[in-house]
């Protein structure tokens, strides 16, 4: 199931125009990157990234930027301070007739699932709560990237992280549970949240352009693949990312003033170690010996999740079908 | 110009008031909130224009006092202790994107233990963050320095955030006559804000807090905020000049009191040095040449000007009222450098801490000072800094140590 496209019928009506030139200093096969650039395209030019510590930082190194926008780097914490201050004082520099409407600008936040979902929780639900006017892409690769992968609490259950190995005390590695950040949102009742895959790159587009016409805080989740740190050769990153909606484990959705839809459910399920063996932060469920209850575990949830969509959400959910490998 | 009775509080808000400023983000910290409770009565009742924000923490706080700044409008808030420190990151952070706006920290002790009563560990904890400081002593003194705050900030040769510190209670909340300029005449001094840096704009690309990851390139920023932080001594004067000009008082980076013959001299810094003026004055009716140096100015440090202030005296004393624990004072440091650096030596430095969360320096205490520094010679050798503390401050501590089961003696005497 896919919800009616209203701007863009297929990937070809996308803009064309890029607002970020090649030559990034990231990661071949960064989700994050190619997140931003989808999102980016779709937001158009006259866009201030205000940037959180994280891999994206290193994006804008002196005197190189492949950003034709602006773009500001605060901390880890303050990234929607930031966000704020420049906000308010494009608010009242219009106010005072300071600020022509070409010099108008949209404030895009860029921050990691560290400082999303760790350190920026307390200035970004500050800022949620103000109704300040900004979109807020978090590009979730699920741990501290930039530090060398470590635990986040965006980290899911039993992936291992260099501060959630693999040993005799904790055989799952990360034995939390990933924080649900959409829902912490969605309490706050923002106008606007949609989670995003860089695979489905017009039901992204949709959101963007759907969001656009919306004032008041904008969440943008992104699941994104980070071959570096999940281990993983950069070319499958693409679809890696089809893996996790097909296996039901990143669901895409929106809230609009709260109210949920998912905007593609597929009509058949793909059992979930489809998305975990090609992985290196899951190997051990699979080697040296299976990790059965783990993997039950993970797949149990999945399903209850999408169980609830379909309560939630009865005309728009298939039943829930799993499928088999090559499906 | 009308002549009023404003507590230090409102007379840093009154200075925010007067240089119109655009924008306010805020959060409460005693004894701080007074300055942004104005702050927020004016903008609701449309006394200011732009917006008043309460943020979620200092740390955010000055995120946002720095983005705005980035984005082209005045800006000013206002923290204390706890909220200062919370905030440094965040300060380091906003310098470096070479901004201005004025922050006014109310000085008050930092935990632990937790307390409300003023010393300088906080402002001094901040001292190296890249903000300009100015250590202010009168009510009045506090609404001229944040005026001449924003002129300095927004200097192009500057174009760095200044700090204007005050003393908490002894300034904070104490009422003193203060003359409020005139409106028309503060617009003559300090115009409408119009950005010399490049500001965020959507016909303009810019990108600001770019990483740096080459030493190299880094050492060039960070040594050229401290070109920008020097030029500041040059432009404080020029500011202050024009100030005097309109508002008739004159004030300089460095205040000296009693100073021309004085063969002893006390250096100090903010509310206190009130105290220490009385006691100079005591001492002069006794005939004896005794005078102050009060640092107005820490960042820049008017290095130059210690040193020709001290050199030829016979013994100098600076009380710090802060500690760096397992150093000392702060600030003696600062003086004793200041004077090696221009290659001279005062034959007597001592080092005292007083007034440490508000604790008073009593008459006898500066009594005991003057003649600490009178019989000093410069042979006694090394001399550790000394804690200024009076037996009946001793005998209360001694009874609270009893009551909380704590027996005398031990590390506390
Ligand atoms: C206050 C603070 N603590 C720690 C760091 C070190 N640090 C830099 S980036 C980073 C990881 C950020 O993780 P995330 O937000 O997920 O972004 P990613 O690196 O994964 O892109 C950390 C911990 C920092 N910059 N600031
Ligand atoms: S570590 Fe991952 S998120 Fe970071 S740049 Fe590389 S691929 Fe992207
Ligand atoms: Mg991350």
């Amino acid at each position: 199931m896919k919800v009616p496209r209203e701007f863009y019928k297929g990937p070809k009506d996308i803009p064309h125009e890029e607002e970020l030139s090649p030559g990034a200093p990231l990661c071949a096969g960064c989700g994050g990157l190619m997140t931003l650039r989808l999102m980016h395209k779709v937001l158009g030019e006259n866009v201030v990234i205000v940037n959180a510590a994280g891999c994206m930082t290193l994006m804008a190194t002196y005197p190189y930027s492949p950003i034709r926008s602006s773009w500001l780097y605060t901390t880890m914490g303050s990234v929607a301070a930031g966000a704020q201050g420049i906000r308010d004082a494009l608010d009242i520099r219009r106010a005072k007739g300071k600020l022509s409407e070409q010099d108008e600008m949209k404030v895009l936040v860029l921050a990691g699932d560290g400082s999303t979902y760790d350190m920026g929780l307390s200035a970004t639900s500050a800022a949620i709560h103000r109704r300040l006017d900004f979109w807020y892409l978090c590009y979730d690769n699920e741990a501290y990237g930039n530090t060398g992968f470590q635990m986040s609490s965006a980290s899911p259950f039993a992936s291992r992280t260099t501060t959630s190995p693999i040993g005799q005390q904790e055989p799952e590695g990360t034995f939390q549970e990933k924080k649900d950040m959409f829902e912490l949102w969605r309490a706050q009742k923002p106008p606007y949240m949609a989670t995003v895959s860089s695979h489905e790159v017009v039901d992204l587009a949709e959101k963007v352009k759907r969001s656009m016409a919306i004032k008041g805080p904008k969440l943008f989740l992104a699941l994104a693949v980070c071959p570096t740190g999940w281990g993983f050769d950069p070319r499958m990153g693409d679809e890696l990312a089809h893996l996790a909606v097909k296996t039901g484990i990143w669901p895409l959705k929106e809230a609009v003033d709260g109210v949920v839809r998912h905007t593609l459910i597929p009509s058949r399920f793909l059992p979930v170690e489809e998305y975990l063996r090609p992985q290196l932060r899951f190997r051990h469920l699979f080697e040296p010996a299976p990790h059965t209850e783990a993997m039950q575990a993970i797949q149990q949830k999945v399903d209850r999740y999408w169980e609830q969509v379909r309560k939630d959400e009865p005309a728009a959910s298939p039943a829930l079908n799993r499928g088999t490998s090559g499906t | 110009m009308v002549r009023r009775m404003l507590t230090g509080n409102a007379a840093a808000a009154w200075g925010a008031r007067l240089a119109q400023v655009e924008y306010v983000p805020a959060f409460p910290i005693t004894p701080q909130t007074e300055i942004i409770e104005s702050l927020a009565t004016w903008f609701a009742d449309g006394t200011l224009s732009g917006k008043f924000v309460t943020m979620d923490s200092e740390h955010s706080m000055v995120t946002a006092a720095g983005a705005a700044a980035a984005t082209g409008v005045r800006t000013f808030t206002a923290t204390s202790s706890q909220g200062l420190v919370y905030a440094m990151e965040a300060l380091y952070t906003v310098s470096g994107w070479r901004v201005p706006f004025v922050l006014v920290n109310v000085s008050r002790g930092l935990s632990s233990p937790i307390t409300l009563g003023p010393d300088h560990n906080d402002v001094l904890a901040a001292r190296d963050a890249g903000f300009i400081q100015i250590h202010v002593e009168t009510c009045q003194e506090v609404l001229d320095s944040v005026l001449m705050a924003f002129r300095i900030a927004e200097d192009v040769r500057v174009s760095l955030p200044t700090l204007v510190n005050l003393d908490g209670f002894f300034l904070s909340f104490t009422r003193e006559p203060v003359e409020i300029p005139d409106a028309k005449l503060v617009q003559e001094f300090l115009p409408a804000f119009h950005p010399q840096h490049p500001v965020f704009s959507g016909s303009q690309s810019l990108a600001q807090g770019v990483a740096v990851l080459d030493g190299a390139t880094y050492s060039y920023f960070r040594y050229q905020m401290h070109r920008a932080l020097e030029n500041a001594l040059e432009v404080h004067e020029e500011v202050a000049e024009a100030f005097s000009r309109l508002f008739g008082r004159r004030y300089r980076a460095l205040e000296e009191y009693g100073m021309a013959d004085a063969e002893i001299v006390l250096v100090m810094a903010g509310s206190f040095a009130t105290k220490g003026k009385a006691a100079v004055n005591r001492w002069r009716e006794q005939g004896r040449k005794v005078g102050l140096l009060r640092l107005r100015m820490l960042r820049p440090q008017p290095a130059a000007d210690i040193a020709r202030s001290l050199i030829g005296r016979k013994a100098v004393g600076v009380i710090d009222q802060n500690i760096s624990p397992g150093l000392g004072g702060i600030l003696y440091q600062e003086v004793s450098g200041a004077l090696a650096s221009a290659g001279e030596r005062v034959p007597v430095m001592r080092s005292f801490i007083g007034g440490l969360g508000g604790k008073d320096i009593s008459q006898g205490e500066f009594d005991w000072v003057l003649e600490a520094l009178d019989g000093a010679k410069p042979s006694d050798g090394p001399v550790p800094c000394q804690l200024l503390f009076t037996d009946a401050e001793y005998e209360q501590v001694r009874m609270a140590l009893s009551i909380a089961g704590k027996s005398q003696g031990g590390t506390a005497s």
